[in-house]
């Protein structure tokens, strides 16, 4: 008897569940918490990421203990997708069906990104600051619940043609991207600077993941005649672009590498680090080995926040100062939100973000958001490899406008 | 062992008539109870659960498409995540290139996985234990790779996948999508389970777990051997094809990211926590693979996969033959009793 009962009970609690959600306008909100969700890769090949959702937990933490924020403390649940894409369909359910939390901050990874982006704007829930660098993000049109936060390889595209036209006006262009989603915006970002003169200017190769090397296309676009190397692809085959192309004896003129392949352990000391000298890449957030920012103002405060929050953490990990950028982009969106913590408030907030600075990003580099602009960082610095570190040169250049 | 695992040497005449230890009423009421176990959730369970349990149910079904092949035949197979990847790509494919309906899609996803089973299989018959676990390996690795290669990428969607639609309930059933889903995961999967049930109590599963115990004997008596085997594998690509086409589904996403060679090791795992040679060990295969890693987080977020592994330990440490095993022993101590 006792056990129908409880049966009974428990059907009961579940259909009466839904409906007290309903009634509630501001799902995941109390009048002392606010639920925030987020899917990391603690686990698996992409695990060493899994340090920015332990940053977040730390930096939340630290504001709760501030006295969080509009009166109410954060709640960040965080599950681990192990960057399996059903997993991260799991876990996402599991935050909003069950945990019902406010929205999704900075999840982590393009393909599981890819797998909830439908299900989180379906059902209408902020799907904010993702941690990945996919240009589709962006497009407000087809997905207004889900925005990116650092530049996309498509703007990271542009701001390298920029650079090239007005160094060298006239040049011939070898692209090398990797055929995927990555490589293919470093593609749709140079075309959209270069326009109509696209076809004339660019010879573009691609190779596929699956390829052994990528000799033969570096030797190809050197027989076409480049005197100007964009490489789209990651580390591996980044190392043998820059070996490659330094023995075959080219020397182009300007050889631009995507910010994805920079790592000097994997990248630039395989290649021979006296093969790269001159290649310019980008960035956007400070470098936490780079001496320049040893006392610089933001940097330490996000070292305080280090030495208190997370002692055992790795200051050399650029992992850290991303997620403590992406957290202060947060806590200045909910600040705006000013105790309006309605779903579409939030999202309306986050297409606000008027000149923010957080303090990790390179100076001059601001964040900035509107309805029709869903790409919150659209400005990078150019580095330049001296054979031992990447050096800063120039100002800071702005994506285009497309 | 293998004397529990088959049937009583005097039930083998063309199955007659079930053993003698459980009465019909008995077996109608546990037919009855699981009929009560499986549509309880529909109520009981708020969507999100019900979500998670279909996936349970997904990869039991799967579990036990690998325990046909592994558990009933002994050929160890550690590349099973490439077929129900085929499967989900196949179903994937279908729906949301050419708009078929989900239900249309299984028998291409089965006459697929079964030609692919086939021909893994065939070559499989020279090679034999750990050879053959490291070829089925090598075939898992590669189709995650293979999903993404330029040629079939206008189909497969490359690195970017796929994206489909769960099916709606039909007209007139008042049940949401995710609950339909359940219904449509719970109709193929016992279906494939009684259909599994019963070839496992037929002359055909007989002559598999002879060719497992005792190959030459096996052969001795008339089986052929190299048949057996190879359609063996085609009917175990099969099931878990078609579970991958259900996971398809569930999920409404495919990406070559999703069957990366883990799938397999995870489909393995279940199979030997469940009980090797087990039909319902297979059920609770897929609810340990589903669950024991949510628990794992639950307690370490810092090491997850310490703690699944001291979970899968113990579990093997205190069931050595798998919750099939567990059930047995209850069972025949009860029958003892009576």
């Amino acid at each position: 008897m006792l056990n129908r009962r409880q049966l009974l009970a428990a059907s009961a609690a579940s259909l009466a569940v839904p409906a007290i959600a309903r009634a509630q306008d501001t799902p995941g909100v109390t009048a002392t918490e606010i639920r925030i969700g987020n899917t990391m890769p603690y686990s698996g090949p992409a695990s060493a990421y899994g340090v920015i959702g332990r940053s977040h937990e730390a930096f939340f933490r630290m504001v709760n203990e501030q006295g969080g924020i509009a009166g109410r403390k954060i709640n960040f649940i965080t599950y681990d997708d192990g960057y399996s894409p059903p997993k991260t369909v799991e876990q996402t359910r599991r935050l909003i069906e069950q945990d019902r939390v406010a929205f999704l901050f900075n999840t982590l990874g393009t393909p599981t990104n890819s797998a909830i982006v439908r299900y989180v704007n379906q059902r209408k829930v902020p799907h904010i600051f993702l941690s990945t660098g996919a240009d589709k993000w962006g497009h407000y049109q087809e997905t207004p619940w889900t925005i990116g936060w650092q530049p996309s390889y498509r703007t990271e595209a542009q701001i390298y043609m920029k650079h090239l036209l007005e160094q060298r006006p006239n040049a011939k262009i070898g692209l090398l991207f990797q055929n995927d989603d990555f490589g293919k915006d470093y593609v749709i970002g140079v075309r959209d600077v270069l326009g109509a003169r696209y076809d004339q200017m660019v010879r573009a190769v691609s190779h596929e993941v699956t390829d052994p090397t990528v000799d033969s296309q570096v030797v190809s676009l050197q027989n076409a005649g480049c005197d100007v190397m964009v490489t789209a692809t990651t580390p591996k085959f980044a190392a043998q672009t820059i070996r490659r192309v330094h023995d075959v004896g080219w020397r182009p003129a300007f050889h631009y590498l995507t910010n994805v392949s920079i790592s000097v352990g994997t990248v630039m000391e395989p290649a021979g680090p006296e093969k790269g000298v001159g290649i310019i890449t980008s960035a956007y957030l400070k470098d936490p080995t780079d001496p320049a920012w040893d006392n610089d103002a933001g940097m330490n405060e996000w070292r305080d926040f280090m030495r208190r929050y997370i002692p055992n953490g790795d200051m050399k990990d650029g992992s850290y100062p991303f997620a403590f950028g992406i957290a202060q982009t947060l806590m200045h969106t909910l600040k705006q939100c000013e105790g309006n913590f309605s779903r579409e408030s939030i999202m309306r907030q986050v297409a606000s973000l008027k000149d923010f600075i957080p303090a990790t990003l390179i100076p001059g580099i601001k964040v900035n958001t509107s309805p029709t602009n869903f790409h919150p960082i659209r400005q990078m610095q150019l580095q330049r490899w001296t054979g031992s570190t990447w050096q800063r040169f120039g100002n800071v250049i702005e994506g285009a406008n497309v | 062992m293998s004397a529990t695992k088959g049937l009583p040497a005097d039930a083998a005449i063309g199955g007659l008539a079930a053993p003698a230890a459980t009465p019909a009423w008995q077996r109608v009421l546990l037919v009855l109870l699981g009929l009560g176990a499986a549509i309880a959730p529909l109520f009981v369970l708020e969507s999100f659960q019900l979500f998670q349990l279909t996936m349970a149910v997904i990869m039991a079904l799967a579990v036990l498409g690998l325990n046909i092949v592994t558990g009933y035949n002994g050929q160890i197979s550690l590349g099973h995540g490439a077929f129900f990847a085929v499967g989900a790509y196949c179903t994937a494919i279908l729906m949301s290139h050419w708009d078929w309906s989900f239900w249309a899609t299984l028998p291409v996803s089965a006459v697929v996985c079964t030609a692919l089973g086939w021909g893994v299989g065939f070559p499989a018959l020279r090679l034999g234990g750990l050879y053959l676990a490291l070829t089925t390996f090598s075939l898992a690795v590669a189709v995650p790779q293979i999903l993404k290669h330029k040629a079939i990428e206008d189909w497969t969607g490359g690195v970017q996948g796929l994206f489909l639609v769960k099916p709606d309930a039909p007209a007139g059933i008042p049940l949401t999508a995710d609950q339909w889903m359940y219904v449509v995961t719970v109709i193929v999967a016992g279906v494939c389970f009684f259909l599994v049930w019963n070839l496992i109590r037929s002359r055909i599963g007989r002559a598999l777990m002879a060719t497992r115990d005792h190959p030459t004997a096996a052969e001795a008596m008339g089986m052929d051997i190299a048949d057996l085997k190879t359609k063996a594998f085609a009917v175990s690509a099969l099931i878990t094809g078609i579970a991958g086409s259900l996971s398809a589904v569930a999920i409404e996403f495919v990406a070559p990211d999703s069957f990366t060679f883990g799938v397999s090791i995870t489909l393995f795992v279940g199979m030997v926590v469940g009980g090797v040679a087990s039909i319902l060990g297979s059920l609770f295969g897929g609810l340990f693979v589903l669950f024991v890693p949510n628990i794992a987080e639950a307690i370490s977020k810092a090491a997850p996969g310490v703690i699944y592994g001291v979970i899968l330990i113990a579990f093997l440490f205190l069931l050595p033959d798998g919750f099939a095993g567990l059930l047995r022993r209850i069972a025949a101590r009860l029958r003892g009793r009576g």
